[in-house]
């Protein structure tokens, strides 16, 4: 391997691009008309201009894009997180031009990408999954019999569905009758495919993941947890681990489901397995994330070790070069995912960043992919830095996130600084007990003071 | 005359309504998507829409004109 695409952008490329090079490894970024001026086109040894703003004829495009490796002579792609990293018929396009697809076999992307497989698969390994439908519920009359069997309130779910799109909660047959065909019709516009299922809900659920790491010659170590409850719109704005909710039993058995999982797909790679955590620590899985994951910085900084190394000496077909032994969680790690929106409403703000000066401390990393000057766009993701905190103590870790926040200034859009600066001071999450819920009863509680 | 503007930069995702329909203050009339979100634009009072200034797929601005209502 001597040249790697990523086809990808933002923080994620110059996360990638920053191995690559300490691997003596070159690197190809692929841009869009939007992202011209970013760091990442300027990081790579080389950038190709890929095509303009709206991802289906940008970084969606497959063609541009391995067109852009041949004409590079790059021998491998890296597809990063979101955009191409979970797409079957890519992955299996990049191998056709006999170039390396970073990442597992298309098959699993394809087997895990379809929520309803995913639970067939889990089912016979013996990974417990939440009680649901079997096969996709048809008709709302069939989605409202297997509600009926399993009791309120239910999920509703698109099984092509993620990032947080696609799914509802219904606590009674008449709300799910009103839910079925407007997030029918909008997963068929999203995803191509309309399957919806039911799966039961877990009330006050948390949502912890498993990272795990596969080789060529059939190991499969987890790499630990990561504690992702804190969440908005369903997607992470807060992640952790340890966690500080699982117990030493619970965490080994959650782990070595993770690993039952990636055993029983023939996982190549670094791949999430996620849980949903009941209050009694019952835990199901929920999804596997074939791709590197946007929090993958917790587990490094947690572990010491370096997850884009992993994948590319995977990729290359060298065995783990360690063992499930030096998994070891040496400190407590934190991230904090900065989004240009509003910290009270959520609502997105792009707009030019006039100023934009994150903390130097140590102990703290960044992961970013803009810089003073730099245009936010409205298309793409609103993420735009990552602030991973580590200490000793999760005390320690927590404290010294509270300065890096302080410490944090951009100028010129909204961003969600304030509202992660408020998490951090919250009772509930440094006591560490805090669910999925954590976002929303926040929001109620300071509504309900300012009626007061 | 009241219009009805975008509360922030994006895609218009979806048209909701027609010259000549009835709205209701706070009801739903364009869906604008942006960073992977859809937000509904809401008309602020009642009244008849008189013209649409946008179409399905038009890029808008913060403060951009979607919808007059008389």
């Amino acid at each position: 391997m001597r040249k790697v695409l990523i086809a990808n952008r933002g923080e994620i490329a110059r996360r990638i691009i920053r191995t690559c090079k300490a691997e003596g490894i070159g690197t190809v970024a692929v841009y869009s008309d939007a992202d011209r001026d970013l760091p990442f086109v300027r990081e790579a040894d080389e950038a190709v201009h890929i095509g303009p703003p709206p991802v289906p004829h940008s970084y969606l495009n497959a063609e541009a894009i391995i067109k852009a490796a041949k004409s590079t002579g790059a021998d491998a792609i890296h597809p990063g997180y979101g955009l191409l990293s979970e797409n079957e018929a890519f992955a299996r396009r990049v191998q056709e031009e006999g170039i390396v697809f970073i990442g597992p076999a298309p098959e699993v992307i394809g087997q895990m990408g379809d929520k309803l497989t995913a639970r067939r698969v889990m089912l016979a390994a013996g990974v417990p999954v939440v009680p649901g439908c079997e096969e996709p519920a048809a008709t709302v009359d069939e989605a409202a019999g297997v509600a009926a069997s399993i009791g309120y309130p239910v999920m509703l779910k698109a099984s092509a569905g993620g990032g947080g799109i696609g799914m509802q909660i219904c606590r009674d047959e008449d709300s799910l009758r009103q839910a079925y065909q407007s997030l029918r019709s909008r997963a068929k516009a999203y995803f191509g495919n309309d399957a919806m299922y039911v799966e039961k809900y877990v009330e006050r659920p948390r949502h912890i993941e498993v990272q795990i790491a596969g080789d060529q010659h059939g190991t499969v170590l987890h790499l630990l947890e990561r504690e992702c409850s804190i969440q908005r719109r369903h997607q992470k704005v807060l992640e952790e681990s340890p966690s500080p909710f699982l117990d030493a039993k619970t965490r080994e058995r959650l782990c070595q489901s993770a690993v039952r999982a990636a055993e029983a797909v023939g996982y190549t790679g670094v791949g999430t397995v996620e849980f949903i955590v009941d209050e009694d620590k019952n835990f199901y899985f929920l999804e596997m994330n074939t791709r590197l994951q946007v929090e993958h910085p917790v587990t490094e900084e947690m572990t010491g070790l370096d997850l884009v190394l992993l994948q590319l000496a995977i990729a290359k077909g060298e065995p783990l070069s360690i063992g499930q032994a030096d998994v070891q969680a040496k400190r407590h790690a934190i991230e904090l995912r900065v989004y240009a929106e509003d910290p009270v409403s959520f609502l997105p703000s792009p707009g030019t960043i006039t100023l934009y000066q994150p903390p130097e401390m140590e102990h703290v990393r960044i992961d970013d992919g803009v810089e003073s000057g730099a245009q936010v766009t409205p298309f793409y993701d609103p993420m735009i830095a990552k602030v991973i905190i580590s200490g000793q103590t999760r005390e320690e870790a927590l404290q010294r996130a509270a300065e890096a926040m302080r410490n944090f200034q951009i100028v010129g859009i909204k961003t969600n600084i304030p509202f992660l600066r408020e998490v951090l001071a919250d009772e509930r999450f440094r006591q560490g007990n805090y669910t999925t819920w954590f976002v929303q009863e926040r929001a109620a509680k300071s509504s309900n003071e300012i009626q007061a | 005359m009241k219009q009805v503007a975008a509360n922030m930069a994006g895609t218009v995702l979806n048209v909701l309504v027609q010259p000549g329909d009835e709205v209701t203050e706070g009801q739903d009339v364009v869906v604008l998507e942006s960073m992977k979100m859809e937000v509904p634009i809401q008309a602020e009072v009642a009244g008849t829409v008189t013209e649409i200034k946008v179409n399905i797929g038009d890029f808008v601005n913060d403060g951009d004109v979607l919808v007059s209502v008389e």
